[in-house]
């Protein structure tokens, strides 16, 4: 692998890392998040500041995921009092409040001009993606694990009618804050990678586009799909590198795709596939 | 017999709807209690009361002694309260035993830390098989939820309701959307329930059936209680007679 591919590879890594994040919330506890890319800023900011004053990276990307994770708690408050559309601007809004203090912040957190000059993490490009890589499948085995707990069965309840989960004794704010702590936080935990990957982190790299994205990944898979996310992840990821044209134009081409999939197939790339298998074993037990 | 729930002087008012007032009634252990009334009476403003979905200007509840005013509706749904709601609302992502295997596993969500490290359903599918055959559905269990007809998903809300083991099962307009026949089997399975031993408070509509299976009746009208007793007694009073040949009236005309 040339140093462009292993960027690639390293950087759907922590694209997984980040959408399942997502997937968490959205997908298992049906709370919408606009803002998601917020909360993979304040990873990425905790570990280059503490970098800088010369903290270990494995207490920096602790540190990035008990920070996104608590103000991922703060947030999900929010999803104890608004639902459905008006989460989705109030989620919207606190993506800009981030972008808001991070631009204007200077003396610490740089402003416009951003991070640079972080400390490495003292891994060559190749371990760094294996590293990675390890990352995103513990991430990837913990989001099978929840949704095969009861945890996941409560999620399911919440996501689907939450006043009858709660005549079933379903203690409904606790799980709604419950994944938003652990969403925001693998959120955290893919930005504090990030942020060792690039080396220099600036606001733009976690504006309203980048949480947009996350979401076209999470629902062009399949929201709740922990399959689906990692395959629209790599193909979002993916498209835009291989076509210019698609690159130049990547916020239109993520727009169209997510419109495309909520109107034609709201299960997303998983939905699709499983219908078809679904056709496949009605053909064979017919024949 | 001991009083099970106890509704002290609700009073629930929506603006200028006077959806409750002052309305008091007990519910004694093993009873099959019906309230009765014309639409917008207040019925279901006081089951929601009583579970907590909605909360009065003032009230006092107790539940088998103790008062749950102020508690959230899991709690009181864990103290063993059940309701089923007029308009079926099963979780549409799962089966129909899935459904019902969630609240027969309730303890093992009643915290997100013991539910993070509880794995396995086989158990309470087991269970909820049994309380899906128990409402006569047990052949569907293993179906999806979407598209079933609304006379099965009656009887899931039912078997999910059960599958809680609550002290007091609250049915809003159980028989309501069915047919004759389904109606009536329905109401046997509500009956069956109540002569193993479960306090029942049914909303229903079906006066046929009302009269058949219940103990008591209570009867609202503009959010007031205005009669209380057994059925034959309570059929009879003029003004009780006066409220529902005038909704019957209105029915007619609509």
């Amino acid at each position: 692998m040339g140093i462009y591919e292993l960027s690639l590879a390293t950087i759907i890594c922590i694209n997984i890392i980040l959408a399942l994040g997502l997937n968490l919330i959205t997908g298992y506890c049906g709370q919408i998040s606009l803002g998601h890319a917020a909360f993979f800023g304040t990873g990425a900011y905790v570990v280059a500041l503490m970098a800088k004053a010369g903290l270990p990276p494995v207490v920096n990307l602790a540190g990035a995921m008990l920070m996104a994770g608590a103000i991922g708690i703060v947030v999900g408050v929010a999803s104890l009092r608004v639902r459905d559309d008006f989460l989705a601007i109030t989620t919207m809004g606190v993506g800009f409040l981030f972008l808001g203090i991070v631009r204007q912040q200077d003396s610490v957190l740089g402003g416009e001009m951003g991070l640079s000059g972080i400390p490495p993490m003292g891994l060559e490009k190749p371990a760094f993606l294996v590293m990675v890589l390890a990352v995103a499948a513990l991430c990837t085995a913990f989001s099978i694990y929840i949704k095969k707990s009861w945890m996941g069965f409560a999620f399911d309840a919440v996501a689907t009618d939450e006043d009858t989960a709660r005549l079933l004794t379903v203690n409904v704010p606790a799980y709604k804050l419950t994944a938003f702590a652990l969403g925001t936080a693998m959120a955290g935990l893919a930005g504090g990678l990030y942020c060792y990957f690039t080396r220099f982190i600036m606001p733009d790299d976690f504006g309203f586009i980048t949480s947009i994205s996350v979401l076209s990944m999470v629902a062009v898979g399949g929201i709740g799909s922990v399959p689906g996310v990692i395959i629209g992840t790599m193909l979002l990821t993916l498209l835009p590198e291989m076509s210019e044209f698609l690159s130049d134009y990547k916020l239109l081409f993520y727009g169209a795709l997510l419109f495309a999939v909520m109107r034609f197939a709201p299960d997303g790339l998983a939905g699709v596939g499983s219908s078809i298998l679904n056709r496949l074993k009605a053909k064979g037990g017919a024949a | 017999m001991s009083v099970l729930l106890d509704v002290q002087k609700v009073t629930m008012h929506f603006g200028g709807v006077h959806a409750l007032t002052d309305v008091s009634f007990q519910v004694m252990e093993g009873e099959f209690l019906s309230l009765i009334g014309p639409n917008g009476a207040g019925k279901t403003t006081m089951l929601r009361a009583i579970t907590g979905v909605v909360h009065p200007q003032t009230a006092d509840i107790h539940l088998d002694g103790k008062t749950i005013i102020g508690l959230p509706t899991h709690k009181r749904a864990s103290l063993g309260l059940a309701m089923t709601n007029q308009i079926v609302s099963p979780f549409k992502s799962m089966t129909l035993r899935d459904n019902v295997a969630l609240a027969v596993g309730h303890e093992r969500i009643a915290t997100v830390f013991k539910a993070v490290a509880a794995m396995g359903r086989s158990a309470e599918h087991k269970k909820a098989g049994e309380l899906l055959h128990m409402v006569g559905i047990g052949e569907h269990a293993d179906q999806e939820v979407v598209g079933q007809p609304l006379g099965l998903l009656k009887r899931l809300e039912v078997a999910r309701a059960l599958a809680l083991k609550p002290k007091l099962l609250l049915l809003d307009e159980p028989l309501a959307g069915l047919n004759h026949v389904e109606a009536e089997r329905m109401a046997d399975v509500v009956v069956g329930i109540n002569r193993e031993g479960l306090t029942v408070v049914m909303i229903e509509h079906n006066l046929g059936e009302v009269l058949r299976i219940s103990d008591r009746l209570v009867v609202l009208d503009n959010g007031r209680k205005i009669a209380e007793g057994k059925p034959e007694t309570v059929m009879r009073m003029p003004h009780v007679r006066a409220a529902y040949v005038g909704m019957e009236a209105e029915n007619a005309e609509a």
